[in-house]
């Protein structure tokens, strides 16, 4: 009896896995947040709060994971010291040098990949959300499965 | 809830990639289909170089110096390194848009265009950007399913959408673009060395031995080397100097090919290039030494939602073990596909008068140093928690 209250009362407490999510839940849409060309071609991707989270997440949320992107696509990317360097050493060993090596973008790339994978058990799994890490897109769009309300949604 | 069948599959992305390109050595290599120009390329250079290193080298060294043929070998490693690193990366190909993502942006084109009356052409499909203070048209790829981003163009020989596409090379097989233009233009620019290099030495070495004994028993003495080092020397020192030359100027003026065939950015209409930073330098710089871009057409790892669904639905996607929720795959109307075909049409257009101007022949030779970063693409159906 306590445990239906719990599960009724309290539907968003109850810890999504993503494995969890995965495998059983329905997915109701699919959000595409798109790319951000105003600075150029760097990687951003736009801030605004798309329409259809408007019930499970909180704007303010959103748009920080979106900024932290971001700043770490924009450091990924950044020109400055580190990457003439890089590129004038892998230049001069024809480029033989990333064989043994990571380039900063990767190094980089798997920051993001564990930020996305930290944001999606802390804020978004527990909301029944899933990020997906742009590089699985092609840079292309952050997309945001959206998955069923449990408690509303049909039992299992 | 249904129970999701959990199984085991082991499929290389590349192997599913749509797109005529064809893969090599666990798809770490990945080239256009028509490969018949690179082999000549790389006949030429690797027969004048042997030719080189075999009649004239053994007189040079000895008469000259040692570091004749040293200096030689090495920028003929480089060459090779650039030419097959060109040729065999990804040069930055977008992959296609899945279903639901498809199905998302004609939703949006939808809304944005409001109701069509029927039998009345619907508007083209176009977003405006503000790059720098400048106005930006993003073309809609009717075959990739996406909003081409800026600098983006779809290479019809590689049925491919190429990010900051310069032009599709014969001569290198692939395309070049965001991954592969600095390997291309060093390629050029050590090719242009090593051909005025050769020359220069050939005329040393007739003029040495002449010296000693004649310039017609000279000849006779390699009757192979001359004509065939020299000729070829000859014009490709033309060509490829005035490639390389060619390409300075694009990259002083951080501008593709593309660009400069359709005139973007010539000042017409007060167009200025918003992606140059003004600064010649700083534009080398950038194309020249910035970041090694990542490989985003097959990427390692995830599939993001365990498969509920039958096999793939009609269009080839790249990761068909997604749910498809709601997809409804429009097809293009006939007028659509006429303009994409008009788009395909135009595009390869470009690429035969660009590929005209491009010029004739590099000389090659390769041996083979590896290349382009590897990635492993193995698609599962489940997909595995990253454990931290």
């Amino acid at each position: 009896m306590i445990h239906i209250l719990h599960r009724f009362f309290f539907p968003f407490l109850q810890t999504h896995s993503l494995q969890d999510l995965r495998q059983q839940a329905p997915v109701a849409a699919k959000v595409f947040v798109q790319r951000d060309y105003t600075s150029g071609t760097i990687c951003q991707f736009q801030t605004k709060f798309p329409a259809a989270l408007e019930t499970r997440i909180d704007k303010q949320q959103f748009e920080d994971t979106i900024r932290k992107l971001n700043s770490l696509y924009a450091e990924a990317e950044k020109l400055g010291g580190r990457s003439y360097l890089e590129g004038c050493l892998a230049c001069l060993t024809a480029y033989t040098i990333f064989l043994c090596m990571e380039t900063h973008y990767e190094k980089v790339l798997k920051k993001i990949a564990n930020y996305i994978q930290d944001q999606n058990d802390k804020i978004y799994a527990p909301r029944g959300l899933l990020l997906i890490d742009p590089i699985e897109r092609g840079l292309r769009v952050v997309e945001i499965t959206v998955f069923e309300d449990r408690s509303t949604g049909p039992g299992r | 809830m249904s129970a999701v069948m959990v199984s085991r599959k082991v499929t290389r992305k590349w192997e599913k990639l749509p797109g005529k390109n064809t893969f090599c050595c666990d798809g770490r290599v990945m080239m256009a289909r028509q490969k018949g120009v690179f082999y000549l390329t790389l006949f030429l250079i690797i027969g004048t170089c042997a030719l080189f290193f075999a009649f004239e080298c053994p007189y040079l060294a000895v008469h000259l110096s040692p570091a004749v043929p040293m200096f030689a070998a090495v920028l003929f490693l480089f060459v090779v390194a650039m030419l097959l690193r060109t040729s065999f990366s990804d040069p930055g190909v977008l992959p296609r848009a899945l279903p639901e993502e498809a199905t998302f942006i004609e939703m949006e084109i939808e809304a944005a265009n409001g109701s069509v009356p029927a039998g009345q052409r619907p508007p083209p499909r176009i977003r405006n950007v503000q790059i720098n203070s400048q106005i930006v048209k993003l073309k809609y790829c009717y075959t990739c399913k996406i909003f081409r981003p800026p600098r983006a163009s779809h290479c019809s020989i590689c049925d491919n959408c190429v990010e900051r596409f310069d032009h599709h090379c014969p001569w290198v097989g692939n395309c070049v673009g965001k991954r592969n233009y600095r390997y291309f233009y060093l390629f050029t620019l050590s090719l242009s060395l090593l051909t005025i290099y050769i020359f220069a030495f050939d005329i040393v070495h007739v003029v040495m031995r002449s010296v000693d004994s004649g310039f017609v028993s000279t000849l006779k003495e390699s009757p192979g080397t001359y004509p065939f080092d020299v000729v070829i020397c000859f014009f490709t020192l033309w060509s490829v100097v005035g490639l390389t030359g060619f390409h300075t100027y694009l990259i002083s003026l951080n501008q593709t090919t593309n660009e400069d065939i359709k005139g973007s950015w010539s000042g017409k209409n007060r167009l200025q290039n918003p992606y140059s930073h003004k600064n010649i330098m700083r534009n080398c710089c950038e194309v020249l030494c910035g970041p090694a871009y990542p490989r985003v057409s097959t990427v390692k790892g995830r599939s993001p939602i365990a498969k509920e669904n039958g096999p793939t639905p009609k269009s080839k996607s790249i990761n068909p073990t997604e749910t498809i929720s709601n997809s409804k795959e429009q097809d293009p109307t006939p007028k659509e596909k006429a303009s994409a075909l008009k788009e395909r049409v135009s595009c390869s257009k470009e690429k035969r008068q660009s590929s005209k101007e491009q010029g004739p022949p590099p000389k090659e030779k390769a041996s083979a140093p590896p290349l382009a970063s590897p990635d492993d693409l193995t698609d599962t159906f489940l997909e595995k928690e990253r454990v931290h």
